[in-house]
């Protein structure tokens, strides 16, 4: 489906404007606007990010020790990717490239338990209410307490599944939130025996949640209304890191791109060469960048990036319960390349399995209880550091002084990678679902429904959080006010309560 | 201690004196904690910061400089008091930089411990925001001016231990400063040693020794305890 002529209306005089404003249950801030003609035909449709993206500026003069710290606090929900990606692109800097072995498997257990966590807190906490309850329930019941108290289970198994991932990460870095466990040339911690004994003891429970989540997903997937078929189908590239060998790899890897039939159009390129595949662009209309492969320019070269990407793109995955997991997905779909937006719960919960899986392997490593955790060598001006973070594929870049502050940074972060998928999305639920349609508030959570599958991280691309409440204007051609629905964050639609400020705004 | 030893009263405890003692100094010597941040045992006193101001007798004065007398009545913890060290370290953190998240000082940093047994939660009073340059000329030593807190123990360090003199306050009220003696006004073009005891004697993170970091982990630095034991 071809959605490409709502991104910008050709006379946007005298349309009538809707704002989502902020969106709900994704981390950050966001909003869609709405263009529709007398007739409720939608003219345009745009996920904007309305908030500003300041942390390449203010890592500039910073030294660049403190940069995996710092740069943690992009993100509260996977700050160990913004953690491991800085230290991967310093690991160059400082000549401790590769990190001794003790090192990178921690690390790894650092980033697996973060896998774990940041894809339970999506699907269970965020997400699950929509594909639980309907896109257009009871808004008081379309959240997580709603989920406690009509599926306790699932949602005791989302926050335990979460829990365990949280812990794997504090034994690894410190704290739950915002630890120091890894340095430029390495780590600064080993795991204590005695913490990874009592977090092996869970695996077992962990290990069957996991599969069930997968279950879950899955049977929620396949059980959507028939008038869900097709959801925001937006067909794109895949891009994500892969292992040499094809496997799913998260860590560390080589760039492939999948076109969106499912030919492999570039396999094994060189991380560090990034900036050959990809360029960014910009649009007057939001503060996030647009990503794009040079090859094919910023009209034709957008992809997507993710669990969805990387379970496709992907050979295989290298832990058994999540590797046939993954053929049952593919065989689901006749070995067809899947864009069903979706999807994404379901590949995201095979990833989850897969996380726990590996968790799993390397606790019973015993090189992550110690050795030499730090390198270093010649010491290099710059580095890049590519990681595959829960919501895509994840790109530090630093340049440092002979005074060793840091002279430039780059970020390109998942959710930046999906803009235009997103964008996508959204058009394509506005043209299905909303095309002439009175507005209610179901409806609009269509809209939300597409873009929450990505997991965006709008903070992580934007740097602010905000609270969620959802406000709607209509207005007729001459730009009166007809109508104004304020969603508080307690559920409640209120008709006449004052307009959203940022409603007056594009 | 015999029967005879001269004390003087620290919040209802007895402390004993020594000839020369100031009131911080025999209180620190008992392992009785009196709130500061400019005093080390290392050097002279200063009495810069007036976190330690006790009543001696009633009297308001900075422990660190006032010697101590026998049979004198000190106040340490009293309501007032901690009123008004709280306001004192909010001041001294709005007038600087402090982003304690980001800061490798942090679980190292005097100014953070004692903000934190202080019970500062808030800023309380406007943030300054202030525009100080990062010094990183030294190839081993960080000067990094926004955490400043002018506590001078760099300048006396440098002056009693070190014997070079590299550095001394200037400037007047909100714009004092920390001054480097060099051409330049740079610590690069300076004296300094990073083995120079200056070099590692603040309290906060403004004077570090380079490509040090988050080196030591959450559990193992100075003031780590049960809560960021990790």
């Amino acid at each position: 489906m071809s959605t490409r002529p709502l991104e910008t209306a050709a006379d946007p005089e005298g349309l009538r404007r809707i704002a989502i404003d902020p969106l709900s249950r994704v981390e950050g801030h966001g909003k869609v606007t709405l263009l529709l003609d007398d007739d409720n035909r939608v003219r345009q449709a745009r996920l904007h990010i309305v908030e500003f993206r300041g942390f390449e500026k203010f890592i500039e003069g910073r030294p660049y020790w403190e940069v995996p710290v710092m740069v943690q606090r992009l993100c509260g929900i996977c700050p160990v990717s913004h953690h491991l990606a800085a230290s991967k692109a310093l690991d160059r800097v400082v000549g401790g490239w590769p990190v001794p072995p003790a090192a990178d498997r921690i690390r790894r257990l650092m980033h697996y338990g973060q896998i774990v966590q940041s894809h339970a807190l999506h699907f269970f906490h965020l997400a699950s209410p929509d594909l639980l309850f309907g896109f257009d329930a009871e808004v008081d019941r379309r959240n997580i307490v709603g989920v406690a108290a009509a599926f306790p289970d699932a949602a005791r198994q989302g926050v335990m599944l979460r829990r365990f991932g949280q812990e794997v990460i504090r034994i690894t870095s410190g704290k739950r939130i915002h630890g120091t466990g890894s340095i430029p040339g390495g780590m600064n911690r080993a795991v204590d025996p005695a913490e990874r004994d009592a977090l092996r003891a869970g695996l077992p429970q962990m290990l069957d949640w996991a599969q069930d989540a997968v279950t879950l997903a899955r049977r929620l997937h396949e059980n959507l209304p028939a008038r869900y078929a097709g959801f925001a189908d937006t067909p794109a590239a895949m891009l994500s890191l892969v292992g040499r060998d094809g496997a799913m790899e998260l860590y560390d890897g080589v760039l492939r791109l999948r076109e969106a039939d499912g030919r492999i159009a570039i396999d094994g390129f060189d991380d560090q060469r990034y900036r050959e595949l990809i360029a960014e662009a910009v649009k007057p209309w939001t503060y996030m960048k647009f990503p794009y492969r040079r090859s094919l320019g910023v009209d034709q070269g957008w992809y997507r990036v993710g669990p969805l990407a990387r379970v496709q793109n992907c050979d295989f995955i290298p832990t058994p319960r999540a590797e046939e997991a993954r053929q049952g997905f593919v065989a689901a779909h006749g070995g067809q390349p899947v864009h069903a937006v979706l999807a994404t719960h379901w590949a995201r919960m095979i990833e989850l399995l897969h996380g726990v899986e590996t968790v799993a392997e390397l606790l019973d490593d015993p090189l992550i209880l110690g050795g030499p955790l730090r390198t270093e060598g010649p010491r290099q001006c710059s580095g890049i550091g590519i990681i595959e973070a829960p919501r895509g594929t994840l790109i530090h870049e630093y340049e440092v002084g002979d005074d060793d502050l840091v002279t430039r940074c780059n970020l390109i972060v998942s959710t930046t990678h999906n803009n235009q998928a997103m964008n996508e999305a959204v058009r394509a639920v506005a043209l299905r679902h909303l095309d002439g349609e009175t507005i209610t508030e179901g409806l609009l959570n269509h809209i939300e429904v597409a873009v929450r599958a990505y997991d965006p991280c709008l903070s992580c691309a934007t740097h602010a959080l905000g609270q969620m409440p959802l406000a709607v204007s209509l207005r007729a051609a001459d730009g009166r006010l007809l109508d104004h629905v304020l969603r508080s964050p307690g559920g409640e639609l209120l008709r006449d309560a004052p307009a959203h400020a940022a409603e007056t705004a594009s | 201690m015999s029967a005879v030893d001269p004390t003087f009263d620290l919040d209802g405890q007895p402390v004993p004196l020594q000839p020369g003692d100031t009131i911080l100094s025999a209180a620190a010597r008992a392992g009785l904690d009196i709130p500061h941040l400019c005093w080390s045992d290392e050097v002279s006193g200063s009495a810069s910061c007036r976190l330690c101001t006790v009543l001696a007798d009633g009297r308001p004065v900075a422990a660190c400089v006032t010697p101590a007398v026998a049979g004198q009545k000190v106040e340490c913890r009293t309501a007032s008091l901690a009123t008004q060290r709280l306001r004192l370290l909010q001041m001294l953190f709005v007038e600087g930089n402090h982003f304690c998240p980001g800061c490798e000082k942090s679980g190292n940093c005097v100014l953070q411990v004692q903000a934190e047994r202080a019970g500062m939660t808030a800023l309380h009073f406007e943030a300054l925001n202030p525009e100080r340059p990062v010094d990183a000329s030294h190839p081993d030593v960080l000067f990094e001016p926004n955490r400043c807190i002018l506590c001078q123990l760099c300048v006396r360090a440098s002056d009693e231990i070190d014997g070079k003199r590299v550095f001394a306050i200037g400037g007047h009220g909100i714009a004092t400063r920390l001054l480097i003696d060099s051409p330049s006004g740079r610590l690069g073009d300076s004296a300094l040693s990073v083995h120079d005891r200056a070099a590692h004697i603040c309290p906060v993170g403004a004077l570090l020794p380079k490509r040090v970091g988050f080196a030591v982990p959450i559990g193992r630095r100075r003031f780590d305890n049960e809560d960021t034991r990790g």
